[in-house]
């Protein structure tokens, strides 16, 4: 017996609390405390912004439709994600596996956007250690938070990628689909706070 | 149950087995406390004899104790390393990580954690950052000087001194290490009870002890994510030159940083928020051992159980609301002080609940006095006294005046060092059984909580008095200071009774490790204990119980029940 399963063979709790199975409760709780690590990062972005007082104008900086498609982009992939959990629950593994094949195009693209806007934030003159438009933390904060994000949606990318893999091998599991899928909601919803935040605010 | 054979390295090294990591822990963080506790030595050599030679430590510290003094910067270093040691490897991995591994799945009938290769992960993961953190002794410049809390600009910018230089960065990667490590062993925690109790263990039949564990479970998954993103933003300060925590016009020596927009304050709110909690991570589990102690030693129930999970859930609680009491002199608004000051003080509510219920269960019983109950009781003196000094500095008026005084350094010392070292103690001594199958020499077991208990106040008693005098923390030499000169007697007297509670230590280190072979063969039960831990065999294999998982019937406090033959009544008989 392998070890693991020493653990989930003879449990003998009954119903567990909230339904769940243990993988499930504990993604959600990885995800509040990831959710906790943004929070420290948009607060400490807050807390300095407030400080700096000279903050550029968004609007000048960025070009906010872009940064809306980019929105829209994620928030659809989190469409169709939603699309492949249902469906794996369902058990059609294949539109399931369908599902999540565009969901990581929906990641994809998004990273793609954001290169682009990163290379144009930069040849403007936005630098790590100082920007054209005010204070040198408005283009320290920007790396930071988007790139932070970013690099959880590359994470989410491939978490959806072994998904997928496995799938096309034949190991799939509708739970294994379903905590990828929780794990890229939570991903969406920080782009939104992102989003609301830094960009709009 | 069946289990392949297990070779050397998958049963001692990289174990699945709960037990196992549980003991990979005790013997981390013995021998990370063994190294902060000669660190502490060292600090009270220089405070008691300030700048004299000492030759022969000059071959260990070639550059820190040249020609056998000791340089301020390496002074600075000592207290810094002493600190993160203590807090984060010792008082941390001792009781949380090393005894909720241990017990959690003993204690609710589950054959392992939920996760365990996670588990043996999270315990790899600390490893490194152990071994980072004794390295940056050895580099250039020595290891980080910035205080444990790391505060910018020290810490923030390269030059500011020899320790903020290679030693600062590696105090930061060995605190990610530390971090991931502990936010792995948290999420396994809080599933693991929330998930895999056995048959008719209802959570408010859980001992007081795996309730502790489970609120710092989730006191650390909401806590560290904070130390996360500052450490994240302090290693980019660092090492690309941003400012997120440095203002402009910063001088190191005579050249103008070129930092502008950052602010300093906003790495101690960042720290300060995990900061606190992380004193009741330290603090809880050490409360519920107490409480499990005294019950089976008092032979009686524990006082108030339900107000002692609502007082664990309250302290826990409130502690992400006091944060901003460690900063009243970095120049917060008073009105916010105000509002920090009622929250800490509300603390104090659900802490005098716990010690008025274990004097509850104390009173009148018939204790018997074993190493593990002298040291639980240990625990409610080091956490009256140093409570009672915690209403003193959580007052903004009065802390202006006692902030970064010994005043602090002796509270807290006793509330949480103290306590949570002496709670760890009595685990020791309460659960070695079950852990080598071997009993610990009582006798001793006595002699040292008799010396810790005695050292300890020798120590940091009179520490209150130096810090009321006016002698402030992390000073190199007070004598520089004419006010402080007459205080050297006192520091003296400091100093030797710390060399005489290190020693006292090492009576216990011998114990540990002798009683592993050579102690008195232990039985499943035997402290007559109650909880469902003892159901297991004397040294319970991997799986914990041979056949079926013993049901939970009752509560684990079934002591002295009138009209019964027997003084307890054991969780798993019906």
């Amino acid at each position: 017996m392998s070890q693991t399963a020493i653990a989930q063979a003879d449990w003998g709790g009954g119903a567990s609390p909230f339904g769940v199975t243990w993988q499930k409760m504990m993604m959600w709780f990885f995800i509040v405390t990831d959710a906790l690590l943004f929070a420290g990062l948009l607060v400490s972005y807050g807390v300095v912004r407030i400080a700096t007082g000279d903050w550029p104008t968004q609007s000048e900086v960025f070009s906010l439709t872009y940064i809306a498609t980019m929105t829209f982009v994620l928030i659809t992939s989190s469409a169709t994600m939603a699309c492949g959990v249902k469906a794996a629950e369902l058990g059609r593994a294949k539109t399931a596996s369908k599902f999540v094949w565009l969901t990581i195009l929906g990641g994809f693209i998004f990273l793609g956007m954001q290169a682009y806007e990163w290379t144009h934030f930069i040849q403007d003159g936005g630098g790590l250690l100082g920007n054209p438009w005010g204070s040198p933390t408005f283009s320290q904060f920007f790396f930071i938070i988007t790139g932070f994000h970013g690099f959880h949606v590359l994470t989410g990318v491939t978490v959806l990628l072994v998904v997928a893999i496995r799938a096309a091998m034949g190991r799939y599991s509708p739970a294994g689909v379903e905590n990828a899928g929780l794990y890229w909601h939570f991903v969406d919803l920080v782009w939104v706070f992102v989003f609301a935040l830094f960009y709009l605010v | 149950m069946e289990h392949e054979k297990q070779g050397f390295v998958s049963k001692y090294i990289f174990s699945f087995d709960h037990k196992m990591i549980g003991k990979q822990y005790f013997t981390l963080a013995m021998s990370m406390g063994f190294i902060g506790g000669i660190l502490a030595v060292l600090i009270r050599l220089q405070l008691g004899f300030p700048s004299q030679p000492w030759p022969f430590l000059e071959n260990l510290f070639p550059v820190g104790m040249a020609s056998g003094i000791m340089t301020p910067e390496f002074y600075v270093s000592l207290f810094t390393m002493h600190g993160t040691i203590m807090v984060f490897f010792l008082l941390s991995l001792l009781p949380v990580s090393g005894f909720g591994n241990f017990l959690i799945p003993l204690q609710i009938g589950a054959r392992d954690m939920a996760f365990p290769f996670l588990n043996m992960l999270s315990f790899w993961t600390v490893v490194p950052g152990a071994i980072i953190i004794i390295i940056s002794f050895f580099v250039e410049g020595g290891a980080a000087a910035s205080g444990w809390t790391a505060y910018p600009p020290l810490s923030a910018i390269r030059s500011a001194i020899p320790g903020s230089d290679l030693g600062q960065t590696l105090w930061l990667v060995g605190m990610i290490f530390f971090v991931a490590s502990f936010t792995m062993g948290g999420l396994n925690f809080v599933v693991t009870i929330l998930n895999l109790r056995t048959k008719g263990l209802r959570m408010m039949r859980m001992p007081l002890t795996t309730w502790a564990q489970f609120v710092v479970g989730i006191l650390g998954l909401l806590s560290f994510p904070a130390l996360a993103a500052g450490a994240l933003l302090l290693t980019f300060d660092r090492s690309l030159g941003t400012s997120f925590f440095l203002p402009a016009g910063i001088f190191i020596g005579d050249t103008l940083m070129p930092h502008e927009g950052g602010t300093p304050l906003l790495w101690q709110h960042l720290f300060w928020f995990l900061g606190h909690p992380e004193v009741y991570i330290i603090m809880l589990p050490a409360m519920g051992f107490t409480s499990d102690i005294l019950a089976t030693f008092c032979r009686r129930p524990i006082f108030g159980y339900r107000s002692m999970v609502y007082a664990i859930w309250a302290i826990g609680t409130l502690s992400f609301l006091v944060w901003g009491h460690h900063m009243f002199v970095s120049g917060m608004s008073p009105f916010l002080g105000s509002l920090f000051v009622v929250t800490t003080l509300a603390i104090a509510i659900p802490s005098a609940v716990k010690a008025f219920n274990w004097l509850f269960t104390i009173a009148r019983a018939r204790i018997q006095f074993t190493s593990a109950s002298l040291f639980g009781l240990g625990v409610v003196s080091l956490f009256v006294t140093g409570g009672l000094t915690g209403i003193f500095l959580g007052t903004n008026a009065v802390d202006i005046q006692l902030h970064d005084t010994y005043f602090v350094v002796g509270h807290f010392h006793f509330i949480m060092a103290g306590a949570g070292l002496f709670g760890a103690f009595g685990a020791v001594y309460y659960w070695y059984p079950k852990m080598f199958g071997r009993m610990l020499s009582e006798r001793l077991g006595k002699i040292h909580f008799w010396i810790t208990f005695v050292a300890y106040y020798a120590v940091f008693f009179p520490m209150h008095y130096l810090g009321v005098s006016g002698m402030m923390r992390r000073i190199y030499d007070p004598n520089v200071y004419e006010f402080l000169q007459p205080l050297q007697p006192v520091n003296l007297f400091i100093t030797i009774s710390a060399f005489v509670l290190f020693a006292g230590q090492l009576i216990f280190i011998y114990n540990y490790f002798v009683s592993m072979r050579r102690g008195v063969p232990a039985t499943a039960n035997p402290w007559n204990s109650a909880g469902l831990e003892w159901s297991a065999p004397a040294h319970p294999g991997h799986g914990n119980w041979e056949g079926e998982i013993p049901p939970a019937h009752r509560w684990p406090y079934d002591y002295s029940e009138p009209g019964k033959k027997r003084d307890f009544t054991p969780q798993w008989e019906a």
